[in-house]
């Protein structure tokens, strides 16, 4: 019965636009945070002076303002995502879901 | 009163050698500042309060739903927060610390690579965690393959896990205490061992998150003062904080550059790899997300948690650069008094040492209390997590094939937690010269090759069948352990062997792709009728995960 519960689902147009829009926006941000944070990591090992050039006349360097962006910057990107995904996405969902119940009879 | 504590404690820490030596100063000072005595207080209060939480959450904990998972009744933020309760543990407060104190810039790395887990386990797996699965994530990984030998794959990687999440967390119990209150290792270790065994045995998942939560409160309210004092002293200006740091570090200008902790590439991104791929292979980290209503919660939690966490790790930053400056100056806090020698009670008491010298006995107390409650709360979530591989997994579904009632499983997850709290002792007291965040890097690791590719797999890839899951499973697990053994923490310093066999810290990086590559190989060549069933069956699973159609509800049965 799920089963075809299911079927029905995944026939409805819906389905396909929910997943290929959540699917494209989780799939970006994982990106951006894999090449930042390995960038960092690459950088550390083969360029590691990059990191320590001194930011004007203080003692803040390029690598502790890379390290305190990536924090900053991933945090940022995790509540994008849940926004997006607890309004947009959970809507289309709700709409599928409905949908496909009342497709039942 | 007191003078009988006193005595007491002299008594029991004449017990072993170490306590000999240890009773010496550390009753020196707490004769001569009475006030030591609040720490003993106040971690006396915590226990008391976690012990009425554990009495109510006991009279709560009635189906195996409220044991594994509290009935999935907790919210997104209070979930957030014993996530990253859970994920901030002992290693994180005293063995983080200690290593920004040591090598600086390197430890800040170290942080972000424990950092970036969060926002890839919420981008890829959050919700479909919480869509599919239903006490453990076992129940996902063998969600359409075979129950019986996939999920005793699943609770073997799980048990590893914890295992050795359980070493780490238990010394830094026998450290700490045994400088605070001059108690032997061993006696500290077995206080943890009980105290955690009667949480999950009685509260089970309910007592086990507020523990959490209230451990994950004072953790973030104790770091933050210490660090806002500390930074006090500097006019809270990093240029001033870094200046002195530099002109005091051995490393001079290089604690602020890439250094020894990464100097090998290979090393770097291995480590980089096991830290944040490990996260999502946790099971303690892994189960709380079914103690959430639906995906939406889920979603909320990891925000709250990567929240918290990366705030803690750059107050941890500032604690350990002030310290270099604060604790570095003080012969106090120096065996003998020898400035930049052995510190009191070994490199991972630098926090605690830091907490005294800026807030003097009563922030000593209530730190230490506060580490102390840590570990209490990341054991019990462990022995959780473990107790419900072996009870949930290993019994109800593959030894009684599901025909159980909730009362035996429930029972097996207690007798399993007794189990895991004398084997935790046990280990605790065998791995006690261990560096403990070190150790955590070697749980991850093995969370990252053991766990995380076949749950991920199973998620993401039809091709997936029983053979390959197995393969991919016993493979990354016996990689990573393989690799963990004939590399220098174990080789040379457990073994006493010369030259370490494997020359990286962390095995994530070969034996993370060598799990995918067998789970890739086995599955594609399996050409059975099952592997076939097992393929069809990937499409219904798809669009629950995708969905939440058909996911375990939170108050149902």
């Amino acid at each position: 019965m799920s089963s075809e519960m299911y079927a029905r689902i995944k026939e409805n147009p819906k389905f396909k636009e929910l997943v290929s829009k959540r699917e494209r926006l989780a799939w970006t941000l994982t990106g951006v945070v894999l090449v930042l944070f390995f960038g960092l990591f690459l950088t550390v090992a083969f360029a590691p002076a990059a990191l320590t050039i001194r930011l004007g006349s203080g003692f803040v360097t390029t690598g502790l303002l890379f390290g305190l962006l990536q924090f900053i910057f991933f945090w940022v990107l995790t509540a994008v995502y849940v926004r997006r995904a607890n309004s947009e996405f959970d809507a289309l969902t709700e709409a599928l879901l409905r949908e496909s119940m009342n497709g039942k009879k | 009163m007191q003078k009988n504590l006193m005595k007491l404690i002299a008594g029991l820490s004449i017990v072993g050698v170490a306590g000999v030596v240890w009773a010496g100063p550390v009753m020196e000072t707490t004769q001569k500042q009475p006030l030591n005595v609040t720490a003993i207080v106040m971690f006396a209060i915590f226990v008391g309060m976690t012990l009425v939480i554990t009495y109510w959450a006991a009279s709560r904990t009635k189906s195996a739903s409220d044991f594994y998972t509290a009935g999935g009744g907790i919210t997104g933020f209070q979930n957030g927060l014993a996530m990253a309760g859970d994920y901030m543990s002992a290693a994180t407060l005293l063995g983080l610390t200690a290593m920004v104190y040591s090598n600086g810039y390197d430890a800040y790395l170290y942080m972000i690579a424990f950092f970036v887990g969060w926002p890839i386990i919420l981008f890829l797996m959050a919700e479909r965690l919480r869509n599919l699965g239903k006490f453990t994530f076992a129940d996902i990984t063998s969600y359409r393959l075979d129950q019986g030998s996939v999920r005793t794959m699943a609770a073997i990687g799980s048990l590893t896990v914890v295992c050795f999440y359980l070493i780490v967390q238990m010394v830094g119990a026998g450290q700490l205490i045994k400088l605070l209150f001059g108690l032997d290792y061993q006696v500290a270790v077995i206080v943890v061992g009980i105290l955690m065994v009667v949480y999950v045995t009685f509260g089970g998942m309910v007592a086990t998150t507020w523990v959490q939560i209230i451990k994950a409160c004072l953790l973030l309210a104790g770091g933050t003062v210490v660090m806002l004092l500390a930074f006090s002293e500097f006019g809270f200006s990093f240029n001033k904080l870094a200046e002195k740091t530099i002109e005091l570090h051995k490393l001079k200008d290089q604690l602020f550059a890439p250094g020894k902790l990464l100097a090998d590439p290979v090393n770097a991104i291995s480590l980089a790899m096991g830290l944040m791929f490990g996260l999502a292979g946790l099971p303690h980290i892994l189960m709380r997300f079914f103690t959430v209503n639906n995906a939406k919660e889920a979603r909320k939690s990891v925000l709250y948690a990567a929240g918290f966490v990366g705030f803690f790790f750059n107050v941890i930053l500032i604690m350990g650069l002030c310290a270099i400056v604060i604790v570095g100056t003080k012969p106090e806090f120096f065996e003998g008094g020898n400035l930049g020698g052995k510190l009191i009670g070994g490199g991972n008491m630098i926090a605690m040492h830091l907490a005294m010298a800026v807030g003097g006995n009563l922030l000593l107390g209530f730190l230490a209390a506060v580490a102390f409650a840590t570990i209490l709360a990341v054991v019990s979530g462990l022995a959780l997590a473990g107790a419900s591989a072996i009870s949930h997994d290993l019994y109800a579904r593959v030894i009684k094939k599901g025909n159980v009632t909730e009362a035996q499983e429930i029972k097996v997850s207690k007798i399993a937690s007794f189990g895991i709290g004398l084997v935790a002792v046990i280990l605790g007291i065998a791995f006690e010269k261990q560096n403990i965040a070190f150790m955590a890097g070697l749980a991850f690791g093995i969370a990252a090759a053991g766990n995380f590719p076949v749950l991920f797999l199973s998620m993401y890839w039809k091709g997936l069948t029983t053979r390959g899951a197995l393969a991919g499973g016993y493979g990354g697990l016996t990689a990573a352990v393989v690799l963990v053994v004939l590399s220098k923490s174990v080789w040379v310093t457990v073994l006493g062997y010369a030259t370490p066999l494997f020359p990286y810290d962390q095995p994530a990086l070969f034996a993370m792709p060598l799990a995918f590559l067998l789970a890739y190989v086995f599955s594609i060549t399996d050409n059975t009728e099952r592997a076939a069933k097992e393929r069809e069956a990937f499409s219904d699973q798809w669009v629950r995960a995708q969905t939440g159609f058909g996911a375990d509800g939170a108050v149902s049965h």
